[in-house]
């Protein structure tokens, strides 16, 4: 099979001229009508007042909303009932929203929102680990995942480490703030418009809140400006918003939340607390490992528990552990609800692992990319045990995960072993700028560890003149979902991609999808896009059989807008199409796709939850300050395992920007509660991510990425992996290079741990600095 | 509620255009938005994100035009009634209907993922690729925040576009010198034709504020609120536009833009200017390096040295330059002009010595100190330093810009040490400062003063820094330019 094409994204050129028009910016029914809210201005208290009546009545006012307004279930939440859209009783984080005014511009219904009178009496809030800590405030019962006897092979180790390890949330920062708007039309269907990666649940979630059948209400998403799992199940609340006040109002409303409400109002990347103990032998072997992971869940659960799952599923990165006593729990703080970000609680995971053998290394003073090395799954034959399943049980055949073909590679593409001389030689001369290196491994699973979620559905219409539509129920957020699909339609129909259009994901095309999430988006509908377009082939194959008076052994070929016989017949794409339609046959199909073999025990958190796996090596090398605690990254090359592209200039896209992304979230995305819950970070004046200038010029040689080649993957749509989320734990590889760097700044050699806070911003690095000269 | 709606007459994309405002503080962004103009996105409306970012042509006396790209969700469209306005829309009608190079290479090398900053980028590129410098590198889209591509794809469209030949734009309508007429008569913002009118109804409306490049006021008028008090805008004052070297002393204008200022000490101008380059390795190094950290390309654009003062932030980053700089600030009203030492100007948090009825006119700062016979054994070590938790478009968590003059013998003659970030004011190490005067340069002499530097300031906690490490910073970063100033190699490297 020939490649497929590195082609620009399918709406580039709506890019470059302002075409591409967002959800806020398609053409509203006029009058529309604008949503503000008012917010809490505590973390945690009772409502005692909330008089909304001079409100009403300012210039341009509509309608105001409150609990009491909502005719169906006051709730959002996603996994179970503990969100309501708007506080009855209490207020649970700071910045909740307690109302939303209803004015005919933005600006009217800021200025009414200050006329809100609210009276809150404050409760004692939960801003911590240790506030959660002391109040055994937790969401659900703690989750376990348990291999062998980790607390014998504990005592039993040569050695043994134990720490504490935090890391810190994140903010999706997506360019396109949350949007939504909705209207009754004519027919009394709520049409509801929104920057969502998950229409179905957004529709599922209207329905609820206005006591309709999902039947009557219509999710579309025409492509969002970012999302990064932020707009999973976040925009779901702002959908049930709009459409309420529609329904009241009898207008169409708009929500377009402005930056700081939407960093004050929306979830983030959930920060999280470890404890461990790790046992490992001379080599730094881990033998067993135990530990409690806790994630900061915030107010509601929202999707914390397959967060959780996914870090605690996640904690062995590409390691084989023996023996594996792990417990996980949620805590319930005064915080927004975290919620999904790229990589869902695997970053998490794989961060404890790393910071363990970064220890373990030390303390053995041995290389770190050797202990890491030592720790792959896989190992030699005649072994104690095979190391060959993972500790929920999965097996993981050394061929499958490609490892250590690709940390060969990244140790070549990295120059790592000259790289690393060079640094020692840099480091003897220069006392106050140290540089470091770090090689650094990813494997993540790909699949929902939900088994019901992973399924797709699409509808493809070929239209009598040879054009196509191809609907699909993934959403378009910047990742190229939208271009891999038409490039599966165009390759599975064997036509030119100009005679195909993909159109706006709508729940009245494909109903009951997933989210597009799990990296399974390209996987999932590439599948479920394939089978329809083979369904209809098929129906025109039989027609041409007809036609051309050939047996049914006879095998037909679609390729460059022809369909051909091994007998030497042919045909135009076009003309056949004009045939079947003759010939009266069905034009569309739907096709469905439903990954086989997944299986997950949702009370041992054990079984097969993933295809496949995704992995990937990065060497990074940095250079730090002593001084103030700057740094650089001087150079980064990245390899990942994306199996037989199906769009090479995407894929690449979507590695960098993941291995960036992750880089801003380990050092210099901070964000910063105050004493009252009240989180100050909430414009990028405050929150800093990185811009062009923390990055390495691909063009001076200083940043690359290499594809893994020969790597097609069987059973996945035409040979392709997931490319959405394991590229940002790439960046692992900065935050241990800043560590070797640290390390370096030492006046005396020692064993021990170098702590390094998560995020590194500069001051964490001058920290961690003056800790290992002292 | 006021009704203060107005029409301003511009030229968008090449054609006369009236656009509708629902103030004269609303921002260019918000009132292009509400009159369907969606390709100019809001990403954040702080000028920290550049996705709203457009083009202004502005023309000069001697006709050469320039493009200029600015952020515009901070600028009020009642500042720029007969201004010409590029958007992203418009830049394929400027082509021939052909997507525009900067376009064009963006599509090619996948620049552009989700699309939502793309129209900023292609903006800020084009800006650059039509800019007489042309200087197509990463400071072209330092103030484009990308969340997607990890910036490396629009690097790889960046080079293609280096090696494709700038073109001169087509005709483009000239600014209607009618439109372009001052808005005295609009009594929220308004637009004085010279400093003398200006300082008239400063006089008349004590309460009325300048509004300078609107970098800094822009975060409020991006909120969509009434502004409380009337405003003048000062920005395009011929008389605060001067930037000149003469008896050895620089004259910038307050309404001089950074990136103007910036030109001229690269030596890149178009001659209306002193050229200052001969001064960027010298006394002006610390000023050099601090505009490179201040701020992205479009905030530079737009901000003056005039409103840093007026602003007054204790995290404003150029004012420990200015301190360091022993530099005077020149106070004009119709009353006259005085001249405030830079240390008198500071009073308070925010609080200057600046009168209701005073404007800041310009920034004077004497080059040369020694006489021609000392110039040859005397030398001035200077530079400025900058920590945020970014490298890059930050706010300082401490700023500081040091100066130490040294006499033939190496002898310590003149000290400053000026910070910004840990006091209510920008301020200067005074006693630290004593202590050097009459020392020998050697990097030892950060533990002469490391006590009176610990002692001398006591600065907050905040979300961008904690107390403890903003006090490290203030010896570390003496003794970071210590060490520079005593190894060549390092202050090369640096």
């Amino acid at each position: 099979m020939s490649a497929m094409s590195a082609s620009p994204h399918e709406s580039a050129i709506g890019h470059v001229t302002g075409a591409a028009r967002y959800t806020d910016e398609l053409a509203m029914p006029s009058g529309c009508l604008s949503m503000m809210p008012v917010l809490s201005t505590l973390a945690h208290a009772r409502i005692v007042q909330l008089d909304v009546s001079a409100a009403r009545l300012a210039e341009g006012v509509i309608d105001v909303i409150t609990a009491a307004d909502i005719p169906g279930l006051n709730d959002t939440g996603a996994i179970v009932h503990d969100e309501p859209l708007l506080p009855t009783t209490t207020v649970e984080f700071y910045g909740q929203a307690l109302a939303w005014i209803v004015a005919k511009t933005d600006a009217q219904a800021i200025s009414a929102a200050k006329l809100v009178r609210v009276e809150l009496a404050p409760l004692p809030p939960i801003l911590s680990f240790s506030d959660a800590q002391a109040a055994q405030a937790y969401h659900m019962a703690p989750k376990r995942l348990i291999r062998g006897d980790a607390e014998s092979a504990l005592t039993a180790s040569p050695h043994r480490l134990s720490g504490t390890f935090e890391s810190g949330g994140q903010d999706h920062f997506y360019l396109e703030t949350h949007a939504s708007w909705a209207y009754m039309d004519s027919e009394n269907l709520l049409r509801v418009h929104a920057s969502t990666q998950h229409p179905s649940e957004t529709q599922h979630i209207v329905a609820r809140v206005l006591a309709l059948r999902q039947h009557e209400v219509i999710v579309s998403c025409v492509r969002m400006g970012g999302a990064f799992g932020g707009k999973e199940t976040q925009a779901n609340a702002f959908a049930a918003l709009v459409a309420l006040a529609a329904m009241r109002t009898g207008k169409p409303v708009r929500i377009k939340l402005k930056r700081e409400a939407d960093m004050t109002l929306t979830g983030k990347r959930h920060p999280f607390q470890t404890h461990y103990d790790v046992g490992f032998d001379s080599d730094g072997r881990i033998t067993a490992l135990r530990a409690e992971l806790i994630a900061d869940a915030g107010w509601s659960l929202d999707l914390s528990p397959p967060v959780l799952t996914r870090a605690m599923a996640h904690i062995d990165n590409a390691y084989y552990l023996p023996h594996v006593h792990l417990t996980g729990l949620m805590a319930r703080t005064n915080k927004v609800s975290n919620t999904a970000f790229r990589g869902f609680g695997g970053p998490q995971g794989m961060l404890v692992i790393e910071e363990i053998i970064s220890a373990i290394a030390r303390q053995l003073d041995l290389a770190p990319e050797v202990v890491r090395a030592h720790n792959f799954y896989g190992g030699k034959t005649g072994m104690e045990l095979a190391r060959d399943h993972t500790h929920y049980g999965q097996p993981v055949r050394d061929g499958g995960l490609r490892m250590q073909r690709i940390w060969d590679i990244a140790l070549k593409q990295g120059n790592y072993p000259a790289r690393k001389q060079e640094l020692a030689a840099f480091n003897q001369t220069s006392p106050m700028r140290k540089r470091g290196l770090a090689i650094t491994p990813v494997k993540f699973g790909i699949s929902f560890n939900k088994v019901t979620y992973n399924q797709a559905g699409a509808h493809v219409l070929i239209y009598h003149d040879g054009s196509v539509h191809v609907n699909h129920g993934g959403t378009e957020m910047g990742q190229g979902l939208h271009s891999k699909m038409l490039a599966v339609a165009a390759r599975t129909l064997g036509i030119a991609q100009s005679h195909i259009k993909i159109m706006v994901t709508s729940t009245e095309k494909v109903p009951n999808t997933s989210a597009t999430a799990a990296s399974a988006g390209a996987d999932l509908n590439g599948q479920a896009v394939k089978s329809a377009c083979d369904a209809i082939l098929a129906r025109i194959f039989a027609v041409l059989r007809t036609h051309w008076d050939l047996q049914d052994a006879i095998e037909l070929h679609c390729a460059n807008d022809q369909i051909s016989s091994a007998c030497g017949n042919q045909i135009c794409f076009k003309d056949a199409v004009a045939l079947s339609y003759e010939a009266r046959i069905s034009l569309a199909a739907t096709g469905f796709y439903a990954t086989p073999g997944l299986s997950w025990d949702m009370e041992h958190n054990t079984g097969h939850p993933f295809y496949y796996f995704s992995c990937g090596a990065a060497v990074s090398e940095v250079e730090v300050d002593g001084y103030t605690g700057e740094w650089r990254l001087r150079a980064a090359h990245l390899v990942h395992d994306v199996g037989d592209s199906l769009n090479p200039l995407i894929d690449i896209g979507q590695i960098e920007g993941g291995f960036v992304q992750g880089m801003g979230w380990l050092t210099m995305e901070e964000l910063v509660w105050d004493a009252h819950g009240r989180l100050r970070t909430v414009a990028p004046s405050t929150y800093k991510i990185p811009t062009i200038s923390e990055v390495p010029d691909a063009l001076a040689g200083q940043f690359s990425t290499t594809l893994l080649d020969n790597a097609a993957q069987p059973g996945v749509i035409y040979g392709s992996k997931a490319a959405g989320e394991p590229p940002l734990m790439l960046a692992i590889s900065v935050r241990e290079a800043l560590r070797d760097a640290v390390a370096a700044f030492a006046i005396t050699p020692s064993c021990a741990p170098i702590k390094l806070d998560c995020p590194s911003t500069p001051e964490a690095i001058l920290r961690a600095v003056i800790a290992v000269r002292s | 509620m006021t009704n203060r709606s107005i029409a301003i007459q511009i030229t968008l994309n090449g054609k006369a255009t009236q656009l509708a405002c629902s103030a004269p503080t609303q921002t260019l962004l918000h009132a292009l938005n509400a009159a369907g103009h969606s390709g100019t996105k809001e990403g954040c409306g702080d000028g920290d994100c550049g996705a709203c970012t457009v083009v202004l042509l502005q023309t000069d006396a001697n006709g050469v035009t320039r493009s200029v790209a600015v952020n515009s969700c901070l600028l009020p469209a009642g500042q720029l009634a007969g201004a010409h306005i590029l958007t992203v829309e418009g830049l394929k009608a400027l082509n021939s209907g052909a997507l525009h190079p900067s376009q064009e290479v963006m599509v090619r090398h996948g620049g552009s993922q989700c699309g939502y900053c793309t129209p900023g980028f292609v903006m800020s590129l084009f800006a650059t690729f039509h800019s007489a410098e042309n200087m197509l590198d990463d400071a072209a889209v330092e103030g484009n925040l990308c969340r997607c591509t990890g910036y490396n794809s629009i690097r790889r469209a960046m080079a293609e576009l280096i090696d494709i030949p700038t073109f001169a734009l087509a005709e483009l309508p000239a600014v209607n010198a009618q439109t372009a007429k001052n808005h005295e008569e609009n009594q929220w913002l308004y637009r004085p034709a010279n400093l003398d009118a200006a300082l008239r109804l400063k006089q008349n409306q004590p309460q009325a504020q300048w509004l300078a490049g609107a970098t800094d006021l822009g975060l409020e008028f991006s909120r969509d609120a009434l502004h409380p008090k009337p405003l003048i805008a000062i920005d395009a004052l011929a008389e605060l536009s001067l930037l000149k070297l003469y008896d050895g002393q620089l004259e910038i204008g307050a309404g001089v833009s950074l990136s103007r200022l910036q030109a001229a000490l690269r030596g890149k101008n178009d001659q209306r200017d002193s050229d200052l380059s001969m001064h960027r390795n010298g006394a002006l190094r610390g000023l050099y390096t601090m505009l490179h950290w201040f701020a992205a390309t479009q905030v530079r654009n737009r901000a003056t040295l005039g409103g840093n003062l007026g602003t007054a932030s204790p995290i404003g980053d150029l004012l420990p330059v200015l301190l360091a700089l022993d530099a005077e600030i020149v106070l004009q009203s119709l009353r006259g002009e005085r001249s405030v030492d830079a240390p008198n100007y500071f009073l308070d948090y925010r609080k200057t010595a600046l009168l209701a009825d005073e404007l800041v006119r310009c920034v004077r700062i004497k080059l040369a100190t020694h006489s021609n016979a000392d110039a040859q054994t005397t030398r001035t070590l200077t530079q400025s330093y900058k920590v945020g938790k970014r490298g890059s478009d930050d706010i300082s968590i401490v700023a500081a810009c040091f100066l130490l003059e040294l006499d033939g013998d190496n002898v310590i003659t003149k000290a400053r040490l000026a910070y910004g970030g840990i006091a209510a004011i920008p301020i200067r190490a005074i006693a630290a400062e004593a202590l050097l005067v009459g020392q020998s340069l050697s990097s030892n002499l950060s533990a002469l003063v490391r006590p009176a530097l610990h002692a001398a300031f006591t600065p907050l906690s905040d979300f961008r820094g904690s107390a403890d490490y903003r006090k490290q910073l203030i010896v570390n970063l003496f003794d970071k330019f210590l060490f520079e100033m005593t190894h060549t190699d390092a202050a090369a490297h640096a």
